[in-house]
């Protein structure tokens, strides 16, 4: 195979990406005027997004074709660290609810 | 010998231990980065869903005219803008320097596009009465969120633009390699992908009903 029949081939698969991309950004906006709200719409919302940064990181950031060991060292610390993250959010409801700063 | 000539001996390329990913260090250095860069827009987009769920009246200030269309076309623009940086990364590595160069700045100019149209997207809203501590909807607390998140992530494109002209105009006065193209397309990647998470959490999340 060439050089030129490489790089148009590969290149094909990139395009596909960022149609895709773009889709399911077209799709964000879609769900963000249905009757969702809430949490369902930020569940999908959110979806979404990792789909579309799932796809990114893999196609333009070419994280597949790095060695597995590289993407065991990045992917589930970053994971970790913003899933535990996620401890805020009791504290969040507690001034929803109790509205400790109401006057 | 002396300690730092043995010090020394033992840094020499001969024993040198081999890169465990296989990947030169400057693009390790740039994947640390990403995702430390990753975990403070995660860690922002949190404080932001904290504030938004402990306030009863938060604002759903963005109309479809002309906010979202505005962010329809950013996005647009961003995202085609990595396809760009991506073709810049291929003709570096065919060594086609000046079709490197030229992708390269393209992909700059849609990153100078998508910082003006963020920046009159400020101006409109500034222009409504929003401001860091107060709006004419709700939860003051929106202006604050609002423009610390959005102008973080500018911050970062404009970052982006400065980093990419400048390695561009290296690479072709030969003082950067086709690696150091790569590698800011790595960061410049990751500038799309945090805005994949910005336009859903701070804009569709408060569309105008």
């Amino acid at each position: 195979m060439s050089t030129v029949e490489r790089v148009n081939g590969s290149l094909k698969a990139e395009i596909i990406v960022y149609v895709c991309i773009l889709a399911l950004s077209g799709l964000q906006i879609v769900l963000a005027y249905q009757h969702a709200q809430g949490a369902q719409l930020l569940i999908r919302m959110l979806a979404v997004a990792l789909i579309q940064a799932g796809l990114a990181v893999m196609y333009f950031m070419h994280l597949l074709e790095e060695r597995k060991n590289l993407r065991l060292a990045l992917i589930p610390a970053t994971i970790f660290v913003l899933l535990m993250m996620n401890m805020i959010w009791s504290d969040s409801f507690r001034l929803l609810h109790m509205r400790p700063f109401v006057k | 010998m002396s300690q730092a000539g043995l010090a020394m001996e033992g840094h020499t390329s001969g024993t040198m231990e081999a890169s465990p990913f296989a990947i030169p260090s400057k693009k390790l250095v740039m994947w640390l980065f990403i995702i430390s860069d990753a975990v403070t827009f995660g860690a922002m987009l949190f404080a932001y869903g904290y504030v938004k769920n402990a306030s009863p009246d938060w604002p759903e200030p963005f109309k479809f005219s002309p906010s979202i269309l505005n962010v329809m076309l950013m996005t647009f623009i961003l995202v085609s803008s990595s396809l760009t940086m991506l073709m810049a990364t291929r003709a570096a590595r065919s060594s086609d320097k000046a079709g490197a160069v030229r992708w390269t700045f393209v992909t700059v100019a849609g990153g100078i596009l998508f910082a003006l149209l963020h920046l009159n997207e400020w101006r409109g809203l500034i222009a409504e009465g929003v401001r860091l501590f107060q709006n004419p909807w709700g939860s003051p607390m929106f202006g604050a969120t609002f423009f610390a998140i959005t102008g973080l992530h500018l911050t970062h494109v404009v970052g982006g633009v400065i980093a990419l002209t400048v390695v561009a105009l290296g690479y072709k006065r030969g003082r950067y390699n086709s690696d150091d193209i790569e590698i800011w397309s790595l960061y410049w990647h990751f500038v799309d992908l945090v805005w994949m998470f910005v336009v859903p959490m701070v804009y569709l999340l408060n569309v105008a009903r």
